[in-house]
């Protein structure tokens, strides 16, 4: 009589560590274990001896810190990340913005083929990266471009898109041309997921739809608002199709024009992996900061809302 | 999430760098008793048509031998170069490998290439001696076979030429003359445009004016890009570009096939391929264009720089180094081999023999206005001013990429942007631990 017993006890205590088992293996073997043999590489670097010709010229040493610094006094790293940043201010609130308001006027009552508009905003998110950077480029190129051609028969001023300031609209016009339709789609899901009763209670109270959408619609979707923001950064911050597929046709994009194509360049184009490693570590922290410092803020002020929401 | 595209495309190439090793895995020879039984060797290429190549090989000399070679194809150039260095990390490099000239270096550093003095016997004589002076990185060691070589020339519109009264430059103060004279007739169109996206081509140049840019003496490699004479060749193309009598943008976009294609810019500094690369850019000219020799810096000189060019050579992990050595060389001394190579491959062969005959009887199809374009194609791949290659030459390429492409972009100075190219070949080889000396 016991024994089934006990068997069944032990069975239910070691049930949940069964269960996190598969996702820990995978965790260790494909997150954990290649992130800590890069740091670990970030920590060695090649030594070569002499003309570094013929056998054993070649060894690998410990480097301390040396590519962290070597990366922080890098110039170029730096205006990297600037750069981006830059461009990451153009796209955030372009492609939320954008997001946002096609979510709502898809959402509201008087829209007219809304399946066939929804799917014609997402439709740019299913090209991938590459194709649209290049379709993009073609575009952006004054002698091969059709809008430069009607721009030239109208005698209209032909800026160049590929060069200086321009650059960066042109870099994130295509972020926010193949990226806003998915955050429309999230978006939009859960203004779906908003309660009639919510609206019938607006309505009653003679909101109008701009009320309704501003009032009531925007702070209840404001959890995915975060989400898409959060994502957002992130994709940001490993900006890389868009300037590498660039690249070839202007001299305004260099190879290290995002920290990940320096990161990219060091490893593949210089064979210094040790380099990027450190490069890569340091990425990924600011990465961990800005998003993880992002949500906290977010979390906070939502916290806080609803204390004053409460003492109201 | 938006963009993890983007990550797909950095996960992608990160994985096709670790694939190597496991595409090594699959090929290297499995059989490790080297001496009389067969053979298995892989070879990694990227010239089109190699497996016919390999099949005549295969089927014949290979078969007496019991040597089999089988063709893996790949990337070319320097993604070529890192998938075989992350390879041999893993020493699993493939037996031979295709490599130009100036990516050897690196990869000897790297302990990547067998020396194979002993195995190729006496091919020297069939290679000119700038060429194969590549291959022996100035030691007594050989670390691959020539196979195609890329000698410079000058193309330009006959038929626009002579619309517009120009005469073909011999000089290269001549071709500035010529820049400016179209300039002035034909306000809209351009001579030809500076490019900073294929160092290639700037080596060439500075190699046909004189520049050795690494040399080794004493235990010391000597950098000497900001040296005099690609001083002058930085300082020739900079002044035109600042001028405004050449184009600045760069070369192989969409923009640049219209510009050809259309006439809108007459001509091009290029090398023996050309004919290739001008059939797909510009299909329409065909039979307008016509090539003669590089421009020279003084009307006594007659020297060209090389763009381009590769050789085959055996790695150090290979287990068949023997076989391997045979194999590379038939592949760039045999008649039949590089006739081949010639026809399916379309290169131009290092072998002097090969360069007159069998497929360069005729002149290339885009050239059919040129009777005798490959005599003289050879002629001037005879003057090929001996190149010197060191072990970081994609560091001063990139570095010549990004410098010389905001200097272009600006028209600002070219002399800062190839000091900037020194400097940082020397910190990354000082960095490396390389004893530099200046």
């Amino acid at each position: 009589m016991t024994s089934p017993a006990r068997r069944r006890s032990y069975g239910v205590k070691g049930a949940p560590y069964t269960f996190l088992l598969p996702a820990s293996l995978l965790f260790v073997l494909f997150f954990a274990l290649p992130i800590g043999y890069a740091v670990f590489l970030s920590f060695r670097k090649v030594h070569v001896s002499g003309l570094g010709l013929g056998a054993n010229a070649r060894s690998e040493v410990w480097a301390g810190f040396a590519n962290y610094t070597e990366a922080f006094k890098d110039s170029e790293l730096l205006h990297g990340a600037l750069r981006v940043l830059g461009y990451g201010c153009i796209v955030v609130p372009v492609m939320l913005g954008l997001a946002l308001l096609f979510a709502l006027m898809l959402d509201s009552e008087k829209v007219r083929f809304a399946p066939f508009t929804r799917l014609a905003v997402f439709l740019p998110y299913a090209i991938p990266g590459v194709v649209a950077a290049l379709l993009w480029g073609f575009l952006y190129l004054p002698s091969v471009s059709p809008f430069y051609y009607v721009l030239a028969k109208l005698h209209l001023p032909q800026p160049n898109l590929l060069d200086g300031g321009p650059l960066y609209l042109a870099l994130s016009n295509i972020a926010v041309w193949g990226g806003t339709g998915f955050n429309m789609i999230v978006i939009y899901t859960s203004l779906r997921s908003i309660p009639a009763e919510v609206y019938e209670a607006a309505k009653l109270d003679g909101a109008t739809p701009l009320q309704t959408a501003l009032k009531i619609k925007i702070p209840m979707v404001a959890p995915s608002l975060v989400l898409t923001f959060f994502f957002s950064i992130i994709a940001t911050l490993q900006v890389f199709n868009e300037p590498t597929t660039l690249k070839p046709l202007t001299n305004s994009v260099n190879t290290t024009w995002s920290p990940l194509m320096k990161v990219y360049q060091d490893a593949f184009g210089r064979n210094d992996i040790y380099s990027a490693a450190a490069e890569s570590t340091l990425i990924a922290l600011a990465t961990l900061l800005l998003s993880f410092g992002f949500l906290r803020a977010a979390n906070r002020r939502n916290t806080r809302d609803v204390s004053e929401g409460d003492a109201r | 999430m938006p963009h993890t595209k983007r990550r797909r495309l950095v996960t992608t190439a990160l994985s096709v760098a670790l694939g190597a090793t496991t595409l090594a895995a699959c090929g290297s020879g499995d059989d490790s008793t080297s001496g009389s039984g067969p053979v298995s060797l892989t070879y990694w290429t990227w010239t089109p048509g190699m497996d016919k190549v390999v099949d005549l090989w295969n089927k014949g000399p290979g078969r007496k031998d019991r040597i089999t070679v089988t063709v893996k194809k790949q990337a070319s150039g320097d993604t070529l170069v890192t998938k075989i260095l992350t390879a041999h990390k893993a020493k699993k490099a493939p037996d031979l490998v295709q490599a130009e000239y100036q990516a050897l270096p690196t990869l000897v550093s790297n302990d990547a290439l067998a020396d194979i003095s002993q195995q190729v016997g006496d091919i020297k004589g069939k290679f000119a001696d700038g060429v194969w002076q590549q291959t022996t990185l100035g030691t007594k060691a050989v670390y691959a076979v020539p196979q195609d070589i890329g000698p410079m020339m000058f193309y330009y519109r006959a038929d626009l030429f002579e619309k517009y009264g120009l005469t073909v430059p011999t000089t290269w103060e001549q071709f500035a003359q010529t820049a400016r004279q179209l300039k002035k007739k034909a306000p809209d169109k351009d001579l030809t445009t500076f490019s900073a996206n294929d160092s290639g081509l700037f080596a060439g140049l500075a190699q046909q004016a004189g520049a050795r840019w690494w040399t080794a003496s004493g235990g010391k490699w000597k950098v000497a890009i900001d040296d005099t004479a690609t001083r002058k060749v930085a300082a020739f193309w900079g002044g035109l570009v600042k001028e405004g009598v050449i184009d600045n943008q760069p070369m192989y976009t969409p923009a640049w096939n219209k510009a050809l294609d259309t006439g809108k810019q007459l001509a091009w500094v290029s090398a023996v391929w050309a004919p290739g690369t001008l059939a797909t850019a510009a299909p329409d000219t065909k039979g307008k264009w016509a090539m003669a020799p590089l421009p020279q810096w003084s009307a006594t000189e007659d020297v060209t720089g090389s763009w381009g060019g590769s050789s085959t050579a055996v790695t150090t992990d290979s287990a068949h180094k023997e076989a391997a050595a045979k194999f590379a060389a038939w592949l760039n001394t045999d008649h039949d081999a590089l006739n081949a190579l010639a026809k399916d491959g379309g290169i131009y062969p290092a072998s002097t023999s090969a360069q007159l005959s069998g497929a360069f009887s005729n002149p290339p199809d885009y050239f059919s206005n040129q009777a005798d374009f490959y005599t003289r194609a050879a002629d001037i791949a005879k003057t090929t001013a001996p190149s010197a290659w060191g072990p970081n030459v994609n560091v001063a390429y990139t570095s010549f990429n990004d410098a010389f492409g905001s200097a272009a972009k600006n028209k600002s100075d070219f002399a800062a942007a190839l000091k900037k190219m020194q400097d940082d070949t020397v910190a990354d080889m000082k960095k490396q631990g390389f004893e530099v000396s200046r």
